[in-house]
């Protein structure tokens, strides 16, 4: 594989997609996509589309499962057949069942689990398109879809990979970068109250670059978390414009 | 001691709503000195309480609600109702006949069965538990007929009004029975089926437009230029 490895930055530091180093993809947000969910969310970046579903709290099946003093939640990270150029059996893979707890494990600090005990809350994300980063994308489109569905939250968690690509630190890994470069650092967050919520790294890198790429990601994490708050808002500012513009024909 | 939103303004979790000596009202949560949001909302302040409204939230029982719910099981001596809240909540048949229940000499599926809506009132609830329900009071019991309409239960208090005066103003333009679940249930009873659509139409536009101000004369307006429209 390394054999056929494509040159990733040209001589002007722009890298495949005309991106500089620190630079996202561009990031589209809906919220509220789908009608039978008590709450959702649409998150495209780039290439990357993922799609995410929010349950509850509601009632615990199975109710041993249930815990006494807090809700659980529960997440599903599933890549679509389709979602790959080969594809992808609809079972859950190894890989998968692991997206969910790292996924999990992401969002429980910004929800207030205490509050309703004996209940759970699911959410589902569905990977529609995947070209890398789609656990962060992931973790972006679920934060969204629980403050959708009215689940009381801390802050809303954003993330975004950095990583190390033909020895140039970078923000926001395409699926190449990612597969061809020497580092990956997907790091989620909650940008108001400067905590992080996940942090891996896979590759190799120096103390002083991972400490540079998690710079990186900060500052990615915070561009993404105002476009999250912007699609949050956008439908009822959208309702009110669309009142005042009647009102002013009326 | 400082706001950094104005009332009403459009608020959305993780937004730093103040720094200083307020107190956190609903929605809101306190760390150090700083409020945040833990909702997508509207600000309000009272003497010092900063809260915000929903706009998106689930319904939580409080003992003295009145809600309308589904019969989705039929116990041994109880029901258990939908009321779209967290968990499922509990009718006893005591409390629907009104005297001791003897299973020997009654049958529950003759009072109610799967599918039935019921109007009730939330006993008690102290979220460890199945909230539990009663319908030993008038007013209380199974819906006969009428059309349920269902909203986010953060804007009912919306859909009532400020002492009543959207629920007076939609039963006054239309002629029709309107009872509210406190869990964001609506049951309406018309007598033709064109007020009928009409009301459901109305409340749609209550949900949707709640955030905006002048709501009121906003449906009024609407009922009032529909129902024109249909008479002329």
């Amino acid at each position: 594989m390394l054999a056929d490895k494509p040159r990733l930055i040209d001589e002007e530091g722009r890298r495949l997609d005309g991106r500089g180093p620190a630079d996202l993809r561009p990031v589209h947000i809906e919220v509220d996509v789908l009608a039978n969910a008590d709450g959702s969310a649409y998150v495209e970046q780039g290439n990357t589309k993922v799609l995410a579903a929010v349950y509850g709290p509601k009632e615990v099946h199975p109710r041993h499962l249930s815990l006494p003093d807090r809700a659980i939640l529960r997440c599903r990270y599933h890549m679509a057949p389709f979602s790959v150029e080969q594809r992808k059996s609809p079972a859950p893979s190894r890989r998968e069942i692991e997206l969910s707890k790292v996924i999990r494990e992401a969002l429980e600090p910004a929800l207030f689990l205490e509050y309703y005990p004996r209940t759970a809350i699911d959410v589902f994300v569905e990977v529609l398109q995947a070209d890398g980063g789609t656990r962060c994308a992931s973790i972006t489109a679920a934060s969204l879809a629980l403050a959708d569905a009215g689940i009381p939250m801390r802050d809303l968690v954003a993330a975004v990979a950095a990583g190390k690509v033909d020895g140039i630190l970078v923000l926001d890994l395409t699926d190449v970068e990612d597969k061809h470069g020497e580092a990956d650092v997907p790091l989620a967050m909650m940008p108001g109250l400067d905590r992080v919520t996940l942090f891996q790294m896979d590759g190799v890198l120096t103390p002083d670059e991972l400490k540079e790429c998690v710079k990186l990601a900060i500052d990615g994490c915070k561009r993404i978390y105002a476009l999250q708050k912007e699609a949050l808002r956008e439908r009822f500012v959208r309702i009110r414009k669309e009142i005042e513009a009647g009102e002013v024909e009326g | 001691m400082t706001i950094f939103f104005e009332r009403r303004e459009l608020i959305v979790p993780g937004d730093l709503l103040a720094e200083g000596d307020y107190e956190p009202g609903e929605n809101v949560y306190k760390e150090g000195d700083k409020l945040y949001a833990t909702r997508v909302g509207l600000l309000e302040l009272k003497d010092g309480k900063i809260s915000v409204i929903a706009l998106r939230s689930f319904y939580v029982p409080k003992p003295g609600d009145i809600v309308i719910g589904d019969v989705v099981d039929v116990g041994v001596s109880s029901w258990a109702v939908d009321i779209r809240a967290p968990r499922l909540a509990v009718l006893r048949a005591t409390d629907v006949i009104g005297r001791p229940f003897r299973p020997d000499k009654m049958e529950l599926t003759k009072i109610l069965s799967v599918g039935d809506t019921v109007i009730a009132k939330v006993k008690a609830y102290d979220r460890t538990r199945s909230p539990v329900l009663t319908m030993g009071e008038p007013g209380l019991g199974k819906v006969r007929q009428g059309r349920v309409v269902r909203i986010t239960p953060s804007k009912v208090p919306r859909l009532i009004g400020k002492k009543g005066s959207m629920i007076s103003m939609l039963k006054r333009e239309t002629g029709c029975k309107i009872v509210i679940g406190v869990n964001g249930v609506v049951l309406v009873r018309c007598k033709s089926p064109e007020d009928e659509e009409l009301l459901v139409e109305a409340i749609e536009k209550i949900e949707r437009e709640s955030h905006v101000e002048g709501l009121t004369d906003r449906v009024a307006k609407m009922i009032r230029r529909r129902k024109g429209l249909a008479s002329g």
